[in-house]
């Protein structure tokens, strides 16, 4: 790559934060720009759920990068502003407005976004969903002692919501429509101890439930939610996080290949040799789970995309490949998640799942797929790393926490 | 406003000032030293902002939580001065806390 070529970057989240800055550091000579829809330079999202939304962290402590450093590394913002297409013969994008940029290579971050669902109420004020910072400080304003709130969705956005609520003095109730929270991204005995740890702290959890609409008061502010069953659940505000969709529009108009996200490769590039894709938008192949394709919306996933694609535009050798992790805090509790349970044949529960410290672990044949940890950091690192190295393991001993997890190895 | 020093794998010395109550990470976050990736952004969860402590600070630093403990007990590199810099908040007892980082090591999982 030589200066005079020109790198254009759309998304200015997690994913699109990373690349600019890896590729700087790794010497791309040339232009960097980085688009991004919203007014903000790329900051963190986790915590927008989390710390920021408990009042433990300001905008300060969100930012990827100080402002400063986009100017010191010759990256050019441009925020607040739409990308509305990609003419992919005259390699170059169309702003909102008409302007046209030009590119060398193209990367796409353009993430994904709230799943939104069509129930009655959903437009009342007081009904939110979370995402961007401009949603968390809306929710923010919502979350006060005294006042309560409904979660429509018992994932991972709902509980930390509802951790955060408590926190601040308020009370919360999650409303899920299957058996039991994070049914589909979880193991049962990491749902069972969420519910229990969750409600022992006062948040409410109806499982089971399904959400006929929103009811409103007198001035159009969302008071309740009306179940399918009869039930009336009063609030004061309630947040939709019912998953997400991947934001693949751009790539779609383009005529890129996506099939719930866009299809890249190991190095991350699309079809299209002059364009990559990065991030929550991505549906890419695992080496480590047979070149599957998957969807990961998290930040690690975000990181080494990142670094694959800048491995790829500048030539430099390819990543060996990664296991995918996720992490999740709610109140004190520390949940780390690496790999993928797909194709698991058993499941093993290693610690005691009532003291609060425990892992699960999905195997298949003696091979650990993927584990799940509660406040157990050793149990994490050690399963992380027999996932990357396909250790086979003896469940008798991964079982019993007596037996150091160095020597589980079958 | 208290002195935190960051000196790199390459053996550069930085000098940055940061409040009180701000993490070793959040100041190296907040000056663009390199290094210090906080990956996580300072959840004690992925073990990215690990740095060497001066030894002549060790017995003014908060305890080690167990979950710090045993994030670092996976890293090849730790030393008995290893802490993850999310951990150490700075304090006027703090004040010119000297701190080595390491290069980065992004595949330590994989089998070379």
């Amino acid at each position: 790559m030589s200066e005079s070529q020109r790198i254009i970057v759309v998304g200015a989240g997690h994913a699109g934060g990373t690349v600019v800055a890896q590729l700087r550091q790794a010497g791309f000579p040339g232009e960097i720009i980085l688009f991004g829809d919203e007014p903000f330079a790329p900051y963190q999202r986790p915590p927008l759920s989390k710390a920021y939304l408990a009042g433990k962290e300001g905008v300060e402590e969100l930012k990827l990068r100080p402002d400063a450093f986009y100017e010191n590394k010759g990256i050019t913002l441009r925020l607040a502003v739409t990308v509305e297409a990609i003419d992919r013969e005259k390699k170059l994008i169309r702003l909102k407005g008409g302007e046209e940029v030009s590119y060398d290579i193209l990367i796409l971050a353009t993430g994904s976004r709230p799943r939104r669902i069509n129930l009655p109420g959903i437009a009342l004020k007081g009904v939110y969903e979370l995402r961007t910072l401009a949603d968390a400080d809306g929710l923010k304003s919502a979350i006060q002692p005294g006042k309560r709130i409904a979660l429509i969705g018992g994932g991972y956005i709902g509980l930390e919501v509802a951790a955060s609520a408590v926190i601040l003095g308020g009370t919360a109730v999650v409303i899920e429509s299957q058996p039991r929270v994070l049914a589909r991204v979880a193991s049962a005995p990491l749902s069972e101890y969420l519910e229990g740890y969750h409600r022992s702290k006062g948040v409410e959890i109806l499982t089971n439930s399904q959400v006929q609409g929103l009811e409103a008061g007198k001035d159009g502010q969302v008071i309740g939610v009306k179940l399918t069953d009869g039930r009336y659940i009063p609030c004061d505000a309630a947040v939709v996080c019912v998953g997400g969709v991947t934001s693949d529009e751009l790539a779609r108009a383009a005529g890129l290949s996506c099939d719930g996200g866009v299809v890249v490769d190991i190095d991350a590039r699309t079809a299209d040799p002059a364009i990559f894709a990065i991030g929550d938008v991505t549906l890419r192949p695992l080496p480590l789970y047979d070149n599957q394709m998957f969807n990961l919306v998290s930040v690690p996933n975000a990181l080494e995309q990142a670094k694959q694609a800048t491995a790829a535009i500048l030539g430099k050798p390819r990543p060996k490949p990664e296991v995918p992790w996720f992490w999740s805090h709610q109140f004190d509790v520390s949940l780390q998640i690496a790999g993928l349970p797909l194709g698991a044949d058993d499941i093993v529960v290693r610690g005691d799942t009532s003291g609060g410290e425990f892992a699960v672990f999905y195997l298949k044949d003696a091979r650990i797929l993927a584990v799940e940890t509660v406040n157990t950091p050793v149990e994490f690192m050690a399963g992380k790393q027999m996932i990357a190295r396909k250790t086979l393991v003896s469940r008798e001993r991964l079982r019993d926490p007596a037996v150091e997890m160095m020597d589980v190895a079958a | 406003m208290v002195k935190v020093t960051y000196i790199d794998s390459s053996g550069v010395s930085r000098t940055i000032e940061v409040a009180p109550g701000v993490s070793v990470m959040q100041g190296a976050k907040q000056n663009d030293i390199p290094e210090i990736t906080a990956d996580c952004g300072g959840l004690r969860t992925c073990s990215s902002c690990h740095v060497y402590v001066d030894p002549q600070w060790m017995d003014k630093l908060q305890p080690m939580h167990k979950i710090e403990n045993g994030l670092l007990a996976f890293k090849e590199t730790r030393q008995p001065n290893s802490r993850l810099s999310c951990q150490i908040l700075m304090t006027e007892d703090l004040d010119g806390l000297v701190v080595r980082t390491l290069p980065p090591e992004p595949d330590e999982d994989a089998n070379d």
